[in-house]
């Protein structure tokens, strides 16, 4: 460590770490990066699969001039845009679809996933997949099993609703005490994702408040 | 090689004498912001613990090629490859565990401890003791993750390593989990470190009447 050096020497030691640097670096991304992928897309897949009851098998969709496409990478690999989900069950048959989303939350963003069937207009499930709320009020948008079973059969029409006492209409949500504002984040959220996506899904109309006039003229599916 | 291997002495002081986190006080921002559980303090020390002895042993090995001027910042050009591969390789093999510590891990690359092994021990030590140094010092930040969040795990949520030990009589102190309870919990811990060296100080002053014993462990 005692050598002094004149700039040839320091610029040389440096250009080299910095090269043997970043050959180790594009190395481990090469090596780790189809793993973290898979990693990813089996998450959501089993994500899918819980908020979606029944739904077996499931097909990436993704807007394309305001249309729904489906969405089909010959390595498997996720969306980076935004994208919905479509699940089938054994039979084949649509049960309806995932729909991530995320917004604000008291902390942090909260990312999360519901299961819509537009048949009957109903969410049918939804599962937290990030959020730093605060742990032992926020979190329990996650570990409280009866805010979590809100979702289970909810209206979505005319718009989600929190609510302090017991649900007593169909578009009603139960706050979690003590975690108001998370509980109404998770709400909001689902309400914008929606008003953004409802419009474009198979059977969708404008009962449910378009984002836009534009959003409201694209009311078409892939079915 | 000497009757007593000085290896093993730069090994052991690390754990007690000079942990880094309770004595030197180095490296508080990771051992705050992430032990509100026993596994995941692990998890923590595990991946200081690659870091730490990967740079030490790289920057051992090439202290005589290093110009002096721009020794620190090839330390940190080591330091924070190995924590992008530590970064990429946790995403890869455990999503859990990574998600749990978010940015955390891309921040070791600024834990102090890490580059202040480098400039005082590493760059001038052969590979041998600097692994040593690096090993102890980094098994000892573990120690004190592992110990901070098993008692903030314990009291906030009743449970340790995930398994729940308290019953379901327990109500958890929300507040140990939070931020708080993680300054509160290092407060007191730091007061009974400092309690016990001071007793063996003036304990072995009574005794003897010389200089305080070298290894309090």
């Amino acid at each position: 460590m005692a050598i002094e050096a004149g700039p040839a020497r320091m610029m040389a030691t440096l250009g080299i770490a910095g090269l043997s640097s970043g050959f180790a670096l594009v190395s481990i991304h090469l090596l780790t990066q189809p793993r973290i992928e898979r990693n990813r897309a089996e998450a959501l897949e089993a994500a899918i699969y819980h908020v979606l009851p029944g739904a077996s098998r499931s097909e990436a969709f993704v807007l394309r001039d305001g249309e729904l496409t489906p969405f089909r990478d010959p390595e498997g690999r996720l969306p980076d845009e935004e994208a919905v989900y479509a699940g089938y069950d054994d039979a084949g048959e649509p049960v309806g679809f995932a729909i991530p989303a995320e917004g604000p939350g008291f902390q942090d963003t909260i990312k999360l996933i519901y299961g819509y069937d537009p048949a009957r207009r109903r969410i049918v499930g939804m599962e937290v997949l990030e959020s730093r709320e605060t742990p032992g009020l926020g979190d329990k948008i996650i570990k409280d099993d009866a805010f979590v079973e809100n979702f289970r059969d909810l209206a979505v029409t005319p718009e989600l609703v929190v609510v302090k006492r017991k649900r007593t209409r169909e578009n009603e949500v139960d706050a979690i005490s003590g975690a108001t504002i998370s509980s109404n984040a998770v709400v909001r959220i689902i309400n914008e994702a929606n008003a953004r996506w409802l419009v474009r899904l198979p059977g969708g109309d404008a009962t449910v408040r378009a984002p836009s006039p534009v959003a409201a003229q694209t009311a078409r599916g892939p079915d | 090689m000497q009757t007593s291997d000085p290896a093993y002495d730069e090994l052991v002081k690390g754990f007690w004498r000079e942990n880094p986190v309770f004595v030197q006080l180095l490296g508080l921002c990771p051992a705050l912001a992430v032990t509100n559980s026993a596994i995941n303090g692990l998890a923590m020390g595990a991946a200081t613990t690659f870091v730490l002895v990967g740079s030490s042993l790289l920057v051992s090995s090439l202290r005589s090629v290093i110009p002096k001027q721009v020794r620190i910042t090839s330390f940190i050009i080591v330091i924070a490859t190995f924590v992008t591969v530590t970064d990429l390789t946790l995403q890869a093999l455990a999503p859990t565990i990574h998600k749990e510590l978010g940015a955390f891990i891309a921040l070791i690359v600024v834990n102090c401890l890490i580059l202040g092994r480098q400039e005082a021990f590493a760059s001038r030590n052969p590979v041998r003791r600097a692994v040593a140094d690096a090993g102890g010092m980094a098994l000892g930040f573990s120690l004190a993750l592992v110990m901070l969040g098993a008692i903030r795990e314990l009291l906030g949520t009743g449970s340790l390593f995930g398994v729940d030990v308290l019953g379901p009589g327990f109500e958890p102190w929300v507040i140990m989990i939070l931020p708080p309870g993680g300054f509160i919990t290092l407060g007191l811990l730091l007061a009974l470190f400092a309690y016990v060296r001071e007793r063996r100080i003036s304990a072995s002053q009574a005794v003897g009447g010389g200089t305080p014993v070298r290894r309090a462990a």
